[in-house]
């Protein structure tokens, strides 16, 4: 494989001057850090504002059904929102792409997008991704992609709103929801684009991590953050070309009239053709890619968390080779647990019981990573920053989340709680919540790398605690409901009088909702306050050990003026005996009589 | 009331970020301040305890919600294999509630206990093979117990006997309410498909085959379905248009329904409608339904509307798989009652036979 950039080149700005226009600084820029922030700004500040809005509109609705309120005439506007109450079919809608856009758009894109781009260059002593156009591609397929997520709220029928699973019948026939029309076809479209972006990125990202790391950089001298970028790369490469063939085949049967997932359906009076296709199939695909894409969102939060929580701690990760080791096992199972997401769908039972077993050996490494986090904070030092305050929330709610994935994913106990807000409560904690706290923790921990300043620690301060209480007050007691028999995607309770007694618990839970959604201002706030006003930032404000610290704050292409610093240790010697300072970085040589860390 | 909910919220932001805010900058009095952006010693010091605290905060959450959400659960289970059901999901709580509580003490109890000091030290550990065995070791016999308990149950709810004298139901979904369909006399059901569903000017309401002679004594009904108390009853579950799913709560009961295909599921009821109204739990649920809906109707009389029927319990058949506009409201009554009963309400209803003519 060529590679674009020589990594032994003396002093880089020497070679090539490359002429900087606006053009290619701001916009078709080929520069790994400027593309991290694109896929922020992109990813993070206009996607997930438009997705947590969503959810808001909805929590709003389901904490007082059928009730009237200016805000929906606002955004819904008179056609999904008359006289201020919401119409079940845009209920629907926000629903589901509320969920496609906080799973991939912000949680993939915006999270491994600018975490890998940032960091993977930076941290293995690269100049640059190995090919920086092909990850200006990769941005731009995705720019086009939420260009046209976001055109689909607008059309006539309104935007899909079949769940973010797409299943068949549902999404493929118009006649059975509106959405099923304009809408659905731009969320393929739209889809298609994204995942030709994160293929583009992911092989990038294997490829700089393979072939590009500094001189001493050995795999496992890998800070946590690259292993876990790297593999997340890897599940990509292999599990999202498998959603692009269900879209595919989705496509033919909504377009040319092919009969993949459809047979013997009867909708307004009309026996359609299709005859011999299945649904399951369908769900099948989808539940391949859409498992390992849990762990896509997961384990680059997993990774940052282990960064900035051995850094924090100043102490070494405990049990670095377990960590790697129970990343490489996550990363394995995933791809060969879907199936529990299918356990009452009409699959052979008997398959029920293998995704049974494989689903919960899971939980194996999972716990393992949760354990070795806890073990690192043992006898530390804690630096308990606004990003270190997030990594352990992490651990926190990825504990709690992950718990209940003992009762989803045994396919008996599966039967009474599947599709109720059981599983909304279960998911939300362990990838939702948890990514979200390790992209806030990144963003915190790296801002100084990402804009030369320090973000202000009071407000992120505030910020923690009122999401931190906020998350565990939405999704603690949503389990409740969801035991209760309640299940997902209903646009009102009140048709049921059974469940007129959760109404109480849904009033709470949307209260907090409400206070945690708008707590996020607090972090937009800082965030572009800080980005003009911040505190000028030190070289290594954190006093870490990985390499990207020994860049210059100010970003220049190529990374480090003059030589590429060469690694002589791993990245956790964090209170080293013998040493003076209570950190080393990756970069010192080892000194006479010093021992090389067992690791 | 946009407005009025909207006010208090903000506001109740505003103010706790205002408060939250006072309690930093109050805990920095007399410090040198700091514009470092960096934890200083007193931020350690605060988020340390703060960190605490929340440990607190998530056991109070932990225990306000067992203790005042349980009543809301489901009551015991009204079908055979429930209990196991139910026995299965208690012992997986216990499991969880007591990993949670040890390993969340732990993570808040040492990012409180090692909070940050200038000048001290971490202790250099990077790795304890032992403990490391004994964490994944642990865990994996838990698992593997939790697993087998599972799978044995799974296969025991799943693989049922086609017996002679189970009751054979068709449950059938479609855009958006639910039929069912009763064997007959012979307790084979006709074949049935949607090519038929135009037959008989639209009589033939779940496409029933009228040529297979096992189909003329079948029964569909509509709104409600009646099961006999102890007799296994076997689903075959069909859509005529989207995926949905066939939810029985109480009967601890999901299957979906597929269009093209036929899925299965089968239980024995165990309990009567009649004895369920009795059960405490129902009793007890019932009349807090009816307070509620009692508040909630005086509010519709104030405002010249209709007052709510009261609440009685009945089994449910709900929709769980997201099927469309109504998917929030595609509903079915389960009666359970005596065989003696459920065969007298059988007979009432009319026949495929008796519908076609």
């Amino acid at each position: 494989m060529s590679v674009a950039v020589n990594n032994n080149v003396e002093n880089h700005d020497d070679h090539h001057h490359h002429k900087e226009t606006f053009i290619t600084k701001w916009i078709f820029s080929q520069d790994h850090k400027m593309i991290a922030k694109q896929y922020f700004v992109t990813g993070v500040l206009v996607m997930g504002v438009i997705g947590v809005l969503m959810s808001l509109l909805f929590r709003i609705q389901l904490a007082w059904p059928e009730e009237s309120f200016s805000v929906f005439e606002v955004f819904l506007g008179d056609r999904w929102a008359p006289d201020g109450v919401m119409d079940p079919n845009i209920y629907l809608a926000l629903v589901t792409i509320h969920g496609t856009i906080m799973v991939f758009f912000v949680l993939t894109a915006g999270l491994s997008g600018t975490f890998s781009n940032l960091l993977i260059p930076l941290q293995i002593g690269a100049r640059d991704m190995a090919s920086g156009f092909l990850n200006m591609v990769a941005y731009w397929l995705f720019f086009i992609s939420s260009v046209i997520m976001v055109a689909s709220l607008f059309v006539e029928a309104g935007p899909a709103a079949a769940g973010w699973t797409i299943y068949p019948p549902l999404s493929a026939l118009p006649q059975t929801q509106p959405g099923s029309g304009a809408g659905m076809t731009l969320w393929l479209v739209s889809m298609a684009f994204f995942i030709a972006s994160s293929l583009l990125g992911s092989l990038n990202y294997i490829v700089t991590v393979l072939n590009l790391r500094t001189k001493g950089m050995t795999m496992f001298r890998l800070p946590l953050t690259i292993w876990a970028f790297f593999v997340t790369a890897i599940i990509g490469v292999i599990s999202f070309p498998v959603l692009l063939s269900a879209a595919l085949l989705l496509i033919m049967d909504r377009s040319f009239g092919t009969s993949f997932f459809l047979s013997d359906i009867f909708v307004q009076g009309e026996v359609l053709h299709y005859q011999g296709g299945s649904p399951v199939l369908f769900e099948h695909l989808f539940w391949f890619l859409g498992h390992p894409e849990v762990y896509i969102v997961l384990l680059p939060a997993l990774g940052i968390t282990s960064e900035i929580i051995a850094t924090n701690s100043r102490k070494p990760i405990f049990g670095y080779r377990a960590m790697v080791a129970s990343i490489l096992a996550i990363a394995f199972l995933s791809t060969i647990v879907w199936g529990h997401h299918m356990f009452v769908t009409g699959m052979n039972p008997f398959l029920g019981s293998v995704f049974t077993f494989t689903t919960l050996l899971i939980a194996i490494p999972s716990a393992v990573k949760a354990f070795n986090y806890i073990a690192t904070l043992w006898k530390g030092n804690l630096q308990l920053n606004p990003a270190m305050l997030f990594s352990i929330g992490l651990v926190s709610t990825f504990i709690t989340g992950g718990l209940t994935g003992i009762i989803l994913g045994d396919s008996a106990l599966d039967i009474n709680v599947h599709d109720t807000y059981f599983v909304v409560a279960h998911f939300h904690l362990v990838m939702g919540i948890s990514a979200l706290y390790g992209l806030f923790a990144g963003v915190y921990h790296w801002f100084p790398k990402l804009y030369g300043r320090m973000m202000n620690k009071t407000l992120g301060y505030v910020h923690f605690w009122i999401t931190a209480i906020g998350a565990y007050g939405i999704f603690f007691p949503m389990h409740f409901i969801g035991m209760a028999g309640l299940p997902r995607r209903y646009y009102t309770n009140t048709a049921f009088p059974y469940f007129d007694d959760l109404a109480d618990i849904n009033v709470l839970i949307t209260v907090f909702a409400l206070i945690t959604g708008l707590a996020q201002l607090i972090f937009l706030y800082n965030f572009i306050h800080s980005m003009y006003f911040g505190k000028k930032s030190e070289k290594n404000p954190w006093k870490s050990n990985t390499l990207e610290w020994t860049a210059p704050v100010e970003h220049i292409h190529g990374n480090w003026p003059g030589k590429i610093p060469e690694v002589h240790r791993w990245a956790y010697d964090y209170s080293k005996p013998g040493k003076k300072q209570d950190f080393v970085p990756q970069s010192t040589p080892i000194a006479s009589g010093e021992n090389i860390t067992e690791h | 009331m946009t407005v009025v909910l909207s006010i208090i919220a903000v506001t109740l932001l505003a103010i706790s970020v205002w408060q939250i805010t006072k309690i930093f900058e109050i805990s920095n009095l007399g410090a040198k301040k700091d514009n470092s952006q960096i934890a200083s010693e007193k931020d350690n010091d605060l988020q340390g305890k703060l960190m605490f605290a929340f440990l607190v905060f998530i056991y109070l959450v932990t225990i306000y919600s067992f203790a005042s959400y349980t009543k809301v659960l489901l009551p015991e289970s009204a079908s055979e294999h429930g209990y196991t059901y139910d026995k299965l999901l208690l012992i997986s709580f216990l499991v969880i509630f007591i990993v949670q509580t040890i390993t969340q003490a732990l993570l808040h109890y040492f990012a409180y206990k090692y909070r940050g000091i200038n000048g001290r030290k971490a202790s250099f550990i990077t790795h304890n093979n032992k403990l490391e065995l004994v964490w994944t070791v642990i865990p994996a016999i838990v698992l593997f117990a939790l697993i087998l308990y599972g799978m044995t149950t799974w296969s025991d709810i799943m693989n049922f006997e086609e017996d002679e004298d189970a009751l054979i139901v068709e449950l059938y979904a479609q855009q958006w309410n639910w039929k069912a369909r009763y064997a007959g006399d012979d307790n084979v059901l006709g074949d049935a498909n949607v090519r038929f569903l135009n037959d008989f000017d639209g009589r033939n309401s779940v496409g029933i085959d009228a040529s297979d002679p096992n189909s003329l004594d079948d029964v569909v009904v509509t709104q409600e379905f009646h099961l006999p108390v102890d007799r296994k009853v076997i689903f075959k579950i069909r859509s005529q248009d989207v995926l949905h799913s066939a939810y029985m709560p109480h009967f601890r009961a999901q299957m979906n329904c597929v269009p093209g295909m036929i899925t299965e599921f089968s239980f024995t009821p165990t309990t009567t409608t009649a004895d369920m109204r009795l059960n405490p739990d129902v009793v007890e649920k019932v009349n807090r339904i009816n307070k509620i809906r009692y508040d909630n109707s005086q509010e519709l009389i104030a405002k010249g509307e209709e007052p709510l029927e009261p609440y009685q319990f009945d089994y449910l058949l709900l929709c769980a798989k997201i099927c469309g506009s109504s998917h929030y409201n595609m509903q079915m009554k389960i009666v359970v009652e005596s065989e003696k009963d459920f065969n007298k309400w059988l007979n009432q209803q009319k026949t495929f036979s008796e519908v076609i003519q």
